[in-house]
């Protein structure tokens, strides 16, 4: 394994500021704080030159989990371990010579892109930053090397990113990302803000550096299409709780987890008119997540074990591996 | 089929200081009444300027520089600014994309439906509360009433859609245009919005036009798609045939890019370059710099015209043997 995510938490305390933290009641006054709990004991394993997907609805914490993972955020609870390597406790000194290995990519070219620097620079300041010795010729050729690798003419190098159309911008969010050899990339939702056409040119693209570089991917999407077409394992999010977790071809032709067979029948077909599995209600506040099951209030098999007890991810013949007591129990 | 709308060669210019752009370039277009017709195209074609120019709706420096728009037989392109207020969000409704932006976050739900409907009918205030009801039974909002007194903020991004539909339902409209309705919105309530449109558009008999950058959504909607790039249509036809049988090399290479079109794990068909900026249309055939077909005969303007598979294409090369090939 590449990556190891075992039981990892992150929460959001959003009370604001100190005082709105005092609240007046039963002629006291208490201190009380406004917990958000993103990510919620999540397990995934990343084995290396494989691409795990997570998906799920916008506010099931996937970017979060992301971003927890690259140690963007500190976690609250459990562990992320690097080839074995305990990393989420580590300092940002004792990290750095990780980030050189594992790089992110993100979602918005226009904002991931200082509009102030030439695409050069750009370019350079990580390797300036990770390999402070390399000669100067050294660096201009990995810079070249990577704009070639992404279809970006390395003469270009003096352009300003706001000189590129989108599906540009996003090949040097990615060209930036390989510039100090990686290999392990975090994608979070890399082609969401582009069209149809450049988000094949940039799939195509993830794919053929993957089997360039041996890259390993961890893939944050919505969309369920492309997730399908590029993983090998899909790990399904529902209000920051991994819900279903398989490969790909289990996932899309078996899924298992109620929420995961009603997310899938949503996907738009070409040509076949909708005949989706409705939920219902909203996804619940995650701030007072529900009791036992967190899908139990929208699921249509829930009884009263779901109400009470949390289910965990157990493996079900086929391999994938799913939390629900009504997939345990044997009646979906 | 009684003709609801028809466009003729409706062009829409934006005129800058130093020049002028072309954002819809001599489209004809018509809709029966009743008929779902989805205009598809990527960001930049010119699909939501062509929804809007329908009713009018092009502001400075746009306008609209030749072709008309005629609705229930009548020509609405001619109509002065107050003729044209009493057709829209009457006879015409819009439906916008980001159901937060179009609600007005200070007046509650009943206070905005209640104006929109008082804009166009004398109706007294109980009256106006009876449809407005009625119209969000209609959208399945869960009790009505209760609901009449929220602000918009007590919704989630699926119940605003809902009641943005409510909304343009209120005055009974022949015809919705929808901009990109659920293009904000999570699949599961895409679902469901998708079909909470279809099947209005069928009991109410109403025309839709259904403005989407998103093919998938679009085939399971309308009976009919027009594709549309560089201010153009490049293909017009009814949807199965445009869906199995594409004509044009663009609707080709955008149904090929779709990942659920390609087998697991393959590559994806792409589309060489960009979508060119208005300003930089090329002359002749618009997608001509990106196409494999292109010939010397792209660079004059192809029209659309017949093909095979029933549906029309703007492409001098549908219809040879080149074009099989692809």
């Amino acid at each position: 394994m590449l990556v190891r995510i075992r039981n990892l938490v992150k929460e959001f305390d959003i009370t604001g500021g100190w005082l709105d933290q005092f609240r007046f009641s039963g002629g006291r006054i208490e201190r009380e704080k406004t917990i958000v709990r993103a990510v919620n004991g999540v397990s995934i394993d990343i084995p290396e030159g494989r691409t795990v997907s997570v998906v799920g609805e916008s506010g099931c914490g996937k970017s979060t989990l992301a971003r927890t993972v690259m140690r963007l955020y500190p976690p609250e609870a459990g562990e992320v371990y690097y080839r074995e390597q305990r990393i989420d406790n580590l300092s940002s000194k004792e990290l750095k010579p990780f980030r050189t290995r594992m790089q992110m990519v993100f979602q918005d070219p226009y904002a991931s892109l200082n509009p102030r620097m030439t695409l050069g620079k750009i370019l350079r300041e990580p390797v300036h930053f990770h390999q402070p010795k390399l000669a100067k010729g050294e660096v201009r050729d990995r810079v070249a090397a990577v704009m070639e690798q992404v279809g970006i003419d390395p003469d270009w190098q003096s352009r300003y990113p706001h000189e590129l159309s989108g599906g540009q911008r996003q090949r040097i969010s990615i060209a930036r990302a390989l510039t100090v050899e990686p290999e392990f990339i975090v994608a979070d939702e890399p082609i969401a803000a582009l069209d149809v056409s450049i988000q094949a040119q940039i799939l195509n693209l993830m794919m053929d550096l993957q089997e360039e570089h041996k890259l390993t991917y961890l893939f944050i999407s919505h969309d369920l299409s492309v997730v399908e077409h590029i993983s090998n394992q899909v790990a399904v999010m529902y209000l920051g709780c991994l819900c279903e977790l398989a490969t790909a071809e289990e996932l899309f032709s078996g899924p298992r987890h109620p929420y995961t067979q009603a997310l899938l029948s949503a996907i738009p077909r070409l040509g076949k008119r909708a005949g989706h599995e409705r939920l219902s209600g909203d996804v619940p506040s995650p701030i007072s997540l529900p009791p036992g099951c967190v899908f139990h209030t929208r699921c249509r098999h829930a009884r009263e074990r779901c109400r009470r007890e949390i289910p965990v991810l157990s493996e079900v013949e086929g391999g994938s591996r799913v939390a629900c007591h009504g997939v345990e129990e044997g009646r979906i | 089929m009684e003709k609801l709308l028809a466009i003729n060669k409706l062009s829409v210019d934006f005129t800058l200081r130093e020049s002028t752009l072309r954002a819809v370039n001599k489209v004809s277009l018509s809709l029966d009444r009743g008929e779902r017709l989805g205009i598809v195209g990527e960001s930049g074609a010119g699909k939501s300027v062509l929804g809007f120019s329908i009713i009018n709706l092009i502001s400075k420096p746009g306008r609209i520089a030749e072709g008309s728009v005629i609705f229930q037989g009548e020509e609405i392109s001619a109509y002065s600014y107050e003729q044209m207020r009493r057709v829209r969000g009457d006879r015409i409704s819009m439906i916008f994309q980001d159901p937060m932006m179009t609600l007005n976050p200070v007046l509650t739900i009943g206070e905005q439906m209640r104006e929109s409907l008082k804009a166009h009918m004398e109706v007294s205030t109980a009256q106006a509360n009876e449809i407005c009801l009625e119209k969000l039974r209609k959208v399945y909002i869960p009790s009505p009433e209760k609901r009449l007194e929220q602000y918009p903020h007590e919704f989630s991004g699926g119940m605003r859609q809902r009641i943005i539909i409510a909304i343009s339902l209120l005055t009974n409209p022949a015809m919705i245009i929808a901009d990109e309705p659920t293009t904000a919105l999570d699949v599961t309530i895409q679902a469901e919005i998708m079909e909470l449109l279809l099947e209005l558009c069928e009991t109410e008999q109403m025309g839709l036009i259904l403005i989407t950058h998103d093919l998938a959504v679009v085939s399971q909607v309308t009976q009919r798609i027009a594709v549309m790039y560089a201010g153009t249509i490049v293909e017009l036809g009814r949807t199965e045939d445009i869906i199995t049988h594409p004509q044009h090399p663009y609707t080709i290479g955008l149904l090929g890019a779709l990942p659920q079109r390609a087998g697991s794990s393959g590559r994806l068909n792409q589309i060489p370059g960009v979508m060119p900026g208005l300003a930089r249309i090329p002359r002749g055939c618009p997608f001509k710099n990106r196409c494999s077909l292109a010939a010397e005969i792209c660079a004059t303007k192809p029209h659309l015209r017949k093909s095979s598979s029933g549906s029309e294409a703007a492409c001098h090369m549908v219809g040879t043997e080149q074009s099989t090939a692809a």
